[in-house]
C-alpha cells in the first residue's frame, strides 16, 4: 500500500497548497481551483458574471428539489403517514410548475443572448493573426507583419523553472495589451480547437474553412490554453501559449522577428520537423 | 385493473431446451433475459475501460498508457460500449422486452422472430466493436481513437486503419438492430394492448418505451446514412466530409448530432418510465399528473429533434444559428421540470417505503436534477464558449447518463428482479450497492465540474499539474463506484444461491400494473387468455 500512501500525501500536500495564497498566476489553472480562471479579457469578465448569475439560480433549484425530497421522505414515510392520499391532480400546481420555469428561463435567456451577441460583435482589428492547427502543433502567422513560426510543446525534460508542464510552448503567440486581436483559424489535417480560458475564446480550426474569433487582453503576462477538439494521439500535447506584452515591447519583438532569419516566413515551420 | 384468471397461466411451458431455446428464441422473456445478460457483460467491459482511464488520470504524467492514442481508443470504446451496448440493450432490449408485453396484457411482442434477429445483431455488432480494439487504427496504434462522435476528418484521414471501419460497421449493425426493435415495440404497443388498455391507461414505462422507439426509428436512419457516407469517404473515394473536394466536415457533425441528441433521450427516457413505476409503487399512490407525465416525455422527444447543434457552439456556426439553438434547448427544461415535480408530487401525501428500488429512484430524481440544471447552463452558447469540450461537459452528461440512466437501470433491476427470476434479492446487499454507487458516482463526477470550470479539456491522456487534486478525488470515487458493481454482482450470486421464492407481488398494494398479477417468475407464456382492463 506504499504507493497509495504516497498518493494520499499528494492529496494532503495539494490541500495545503490550496489553502495558502494562490501561487499560480492568472492565465493558467491553480491546484484545487473550483471556479473559472481569472478573466483576462472583457468577454471573459462577461462570461464569468453571467455564469455566477446562472450558477446561483441552478444551485437554488437543486437545493429546492433536494429540500422537497428530504421533506417528503421525512413527512410521508410509511411510519408517519400509513394511509396514502389519492390526490393525482392539482391544476393550479401544474400550471405553476410549468409557468415558473418558463419565467426563470426568460430571466436566463436575456443576459445569455446579450453575452452571445457581444462575443460575435467583432471590433476593428488592431492586430490580425492566423493560427493553423496541425497534428500536433500550432503555426502562427502575422500576415501584416510578415512573421510566421511554429509553436510546439516543450517536453518535460526541457522545462525551465516556473514553466508549467504541458502548457509551455517553444514559441509564444505574442500580442500587445489592450488591443483587439482577431484570430483566424485554419487546419492542415483534422479539426483542432484554439482555446484560451482566460480570454473566453474557443473555436474549432476546421480544415477547408477560415474561421475567426477575437480577444482583447487587458493585462500583460502569460496566458495558456489547450487544444479543445479531439485530434488524435497528441491531442493533449499541443498547448496554446499567448504572451501579452506592452505595445512597445510588441513593436520591439516584431522588429526582432523580422531581423531574425530563423523566423523567416517559411523557414521555421520547415525546420520544426 | 382486473386480474387475469389464474387459468391463463396454466403450465404451457413447453419450449425447446438447451442452446436451441436461446439461439432460436422468439419468446420476449427469454430474449429480454439475453439482452440483460448481454448488457451486463458489455457494461463490465465498458466499466473496466473507464477504470483504466481513471487509473491513468489519477496522477499527472503518463503512467499506464504508453501511447496516448491507446487512451483515446479506451475513451472511444467506453463511450460506444456504454451507449450502444449497455444502456440501450438493458432499458429497451432487456426491461422493454420483458415488461412491455406483460404491462399491456399482450402474449408476446408483435414480431417474435424479428425480436430474435434484433438481439443477435447486437451481439454481432459488439463482436465487431471488440474486434476493432485489436485492429490497426491510427498510425502506430490499434483501435479507433475517434471518440464516440467519430468526427471527420479524424475518422477518415486521421485513422486510416481497419479499426475505424470495424467500429463504423459495429454502429451500423447496432443501429439496424435498434431500428428493428423500435418497429417491434411500436407495432406491439399500438396493436396488442389487451381489451380496455387504452393509450391513456398504459403504464408510464410503456409510454416511455413508445416515445423511445419513435426516437430510435427517426434518428437511427440518419446515423446509418451518415455512417455509409463515412465508409464511402474512407474506402471508395467520395468526399462528403472532405472540404478539399466539395464536402464539409461540419456536414458530419450536423448529421451525427441530428442522431446524437435524440440518442441521449433514447438513453434516458426509458429511465423516466422506470422511475415513475417505482415511485408510484413505493409511495402507494397513483402517479401525479399522469397525462402531463406522458406528454412531457412526448414533448421532450419532439423538442429533442430540433436542438442538435447545441453540441456545435464551438464549431464555427453563425451567431444567429447559435441563438436559435440556445432558445430551443432551453425549452426542454420545461417538460423536464414537469417530470421532476410530478415525481415529488406523487410522493407527497404518499406512504413511502424505502426498499432498494425506491432508493435508486429517489437518487435518480435528485442527481438527474443536478445533471439537468448544468444542462441549462450549457445550453447558453455564450457560457458554453468556456465549457465546450471541458470536464464540465463530462460531469454534466455523466450526471444524466452515468448516474441518471444507470440508476434507473439498477432501480428496474431490483424492482423487477422478483418478477423476472422468481427470487427475492437481498435488501442489505441492494442497499450497500446503492450507497457505494451513490457516493462513488458523486465523488467521481462532482469534482469534474471544478475541473471543467478551471479549463481542463476532455479526452486528455495527461493534464497540467494544477488539475491533479480533483482528478485524484475523481479516480478514488470511481474505484468506490466499481466496488459497488462488485457488490451488485455478488448480490446476483447470493440471490440465485439462496433461492428465496418471491410472491407474485412482493411490493404490496402500490404495485398496480399487470405484471404483478402473473406469478413470479413470470411463466414462459403469459396471457393466453387476454386480461380485460376495466
Amino acid at each position: 500500500m506504499a504507493i497509495f500512501d504516497r498518493r494520499l500525501m499528494l492529496v494532503a500536500a495539494g490541500a495545503m497548497f490550496a489553502s495558502g495564497p494562490a501561487l499560480a498566476g492568472m492565465g493558467q489553472p491553480s491546484p484545487w481551483q473550483m471556479g473559472f480562471q481569472e478573466a483576462g479579457s472583457p468577454i471573459m469578465e462577461q462570461i464569468t458574471a453571467f455564469h455566477t448569475y446562472v450558477n446561483v439560480i441552478i444551485v437554488l433549484i437543486a437545493l429546492f428539489v433536494l429540500g422537497l425530497l428530504v421533506y417528503v421522505m421525512v413527512r410521508f414515510n410509511e411510519k408517519r403517514n400509513p394511509e396514502p392520499s389519492r390526490t393525482t391532480h392539482n391544476t393550479m400546481l401544474e400550471v405553476v410548475w410549468t409557468v415558473v420555469p418558463v419565467l426563470i428561463l426568460v430571466a436566463i435567456a436575456i443576459p445569455s443572448f446579450r453575452l452571445l451577441f457581444a462575443q460575435y460583435d467583432f471590433p476593428k482589428a488592431d492586430l490580425t493573426v492566423t493560427a493553423t492547427g496541425s497534428q500536433w502543433f500550432w503555426t502562427y502567422e502575422y500576415p501584416d507583419q510578415g512573421i510566421t513560426f511554429a509553436s510546439i510543446m516543450v517536453q518535460d525534460a526541457d522545462l525551465k523553472p516556473g514553466q508549467p508542464r504541458l502548457l509551455t510552448a517553444d514559441h509564444n503567440l505574442v500580442v500587445p495589451v489592450n488591443k483587439n486581436v482577431i484570430v483566424q483559424l485554419k487546419s492542415n489535417d483534422v479539426i483542432h480547437d484554439w482555446a484560451v480560458p482566460s480570454f473566453g475564446v474557443k473555436l474549432d480550426a476546421v480544415p477547408g474553412r477560415l474561421q475567426k474569433t477575437w480577444f482583447r487582453a487587458e493585462k500583460t503576462g502569460m496566458f495558456y490554453g489547450q487544444c479543445s477538439e479531439l485530434c488524435g494521439r497528441n491531442h493533449a500535447f499541443m498547448p496554446i501559449a499567448v504572451q501579452v506584452v506592452t505595445e512597445d515591447e510588441f513593436n520591439d519583438w516584431v522588429a526582432k522577428q523580422k531581423a531574425s532569419a530563423s523566423f523567416d516566413a517559411t523557414g521555421k515551420v520547415a525546420a520544426a520537423h | 385493473m382486473a386480474a387475469p384468471s389464474a387459468q391463463a397461466h396454466a403450465a404451457h411451458d413447453e419450449h425447446p431446451y438447451g442452446w436451441r431455446r436461446w439461439l432460436f428464441s422468439t419468446n420476449h422473456k427469454d430474449i429480454g433475459t439475453m439482452y440483460l445478460i448481454f448488457a451486463l457483460i458489455a457494461g463490465i467491459v465498458g466499466g473496466l475501460l473507464s477504470m483504466a482511464m481513471r487509473a491513468e488520470l489519477m496522477e499527472p504524467g503518463m503512467q499506464y498508457f504508453g501511447n496516448p492514442e491507446v487512451f483515446n481508443v479506451f475513451v472511444t470504446g467506453h463511450g460506444l460500449i456504454m451507449v450502444f451496448f449497455m444502456v440501450m440493450p438493458s432499458t429497451m432490449g432487456g426491461f422493454g422486452n420483458w415488461m412491455v408485453p406483460l404491462m399491456i396484457g399482450a402474449p408476446d411482442m408483435a414480431f417474435p422472430r424479428m425480436n430474435n434477429i434484433s438481439f443477435w445483431l447486437i451481439v454481432a455488432a459488439f463482436c465487431l466493436l471488440v474486434t476493432s480494439l485489436f485492429m490497426p487504427g491510427a498510425p502506430g496504434a490499434n483501435g479507433a481513437g475517434s471518440g464516440w462522435t467519430v468526427y471527420a476528418p479524424l475518422s477518415t484521414k486521421g485513422i486510416p486503419g481497419p479499426a475505424m471501419d470495424f467500429a463504423i460497421l459495429a454502429l451500423h449493425v447496432a443501429g439496424a438492430s435498434s431500428i428493428l426493435g423500435a418497429i417491434n415495440f411500436i407495432t406491439t404497443i399500438f396493436n396488442m394492448r389487451a381489451p380496455g388498455m387504452t393509450l391513456h391507461k398504459m403504464p408510464l414505462f410503456v409510454w416511455s418505451v413508445l416515445v423511445t422507439a419513435f426516437l430510435l426509428l427517426l434518428s437511427l436512419p440518419v446515423l446509418a446514412g451518415a455512417l455509409t457516407m463515412l465508409i464511402t469517404d474512407r474506402n471508395f473515394g467520395t468526399a462528403f466530409f472532405d472540404s478539399a473536394h466539395g464536402g464539409d466536415p461540419l456536414l458530419w457533425q450536423h448529421l451525427f448530432w441530428f442522431f446524437g441528441h435524440p440518442e441521449v433521450y433514447i438513453l434516458i427516457v426509458p429511465g423516466f418510465g422506470i422511475v415513475s413505476q417505482i415511485v408510484s409503487t413505493f409511495s402507494r399512490k397513483p402517479i401525479f399528473g399522469y397525462l402531463g407525465m406522458a406528454y412531457a416525455m412526448v414533448a421532450i422527444g419532439v423538442i429533442g429533434f430540433v436542438v442538435w447543434a447545441h453540441h456545435m457552439y464551438a464549431a464555427g456556426i453563425s451567431v444567429n444559428t447559435q441563438a436559435y439553438f440556445v432558445f430551443a434547448t432551453m425549452v426542454i427544461a420545461v417538460p423536464t421540470g414537469i417530470k421532476i415535480f410530478s415525481w415529488i408530487a406523487t410522493m407527497w401525501g404518499g406512504s413511502l417505503r424505502f426498499d432498494t428500488p425506491m432508493l435508486w429512484a429517489i437518487g435518480f430524481i435528485f442527481l438527474f436534477t443536478v445533471g439537468g440544471v448544468t444542462g441549462v447552463v450549457l445550453s447558453n452558447a455564450g457560457v458554453d464558449r468556456s465549457f465546450h469540450d471541458t470536464y464540465y461537459v463530462v460531469a454534466h452528461f455523466h450526471y444524466t447518463m452515468s448516474i441518471g440512466a444507470v440508476f434507473s437501470i439498477f432501480g428496474a433491476w431490483y424492482y423487477w428482479f422478483p418478477k423476472m427470476w422468481g427470487y427475492m434479492y437481498n435488501e442489505t446487499l441492494g442497499k450497500l450497492h446503492f450507497w457505494l454507487m451513490f457516493i462513488g458516482a458523486n465523488l467521481t463526477f462532482f469534482p469534474q465540474h471544478f475541473l471543467g470550470l478551471a479549463g481542463m479539456p476532455r479526452r486528455y491522456a495527461d493534464y497540467p499539474d494544477a488539475f491533479a487534486g480533483w482528478n485524484m478525488v475523481s479516480s478514488i470515487g470511481s474505484y468506490i463506484g466499481f466496488a459497488g458493481v462488485l457488490v451488485f454482482l455478488f448480490g446476483i450470486y447470493y440471490a440465485f444461491s439462496r433461492k428465496i421464492h418471491a410472491p407474485a407481488n412482493p411490493w404490496g398494494v402500490g404495485a398496480t400494473t399487470l405484471e404483478w398479477q402473473v406469478p413470479s417468475p413470470a411463466p414462459f407464456h403469459t396471457y393466453e387468455t387476454l386480461p380485460r382492463i376495466k
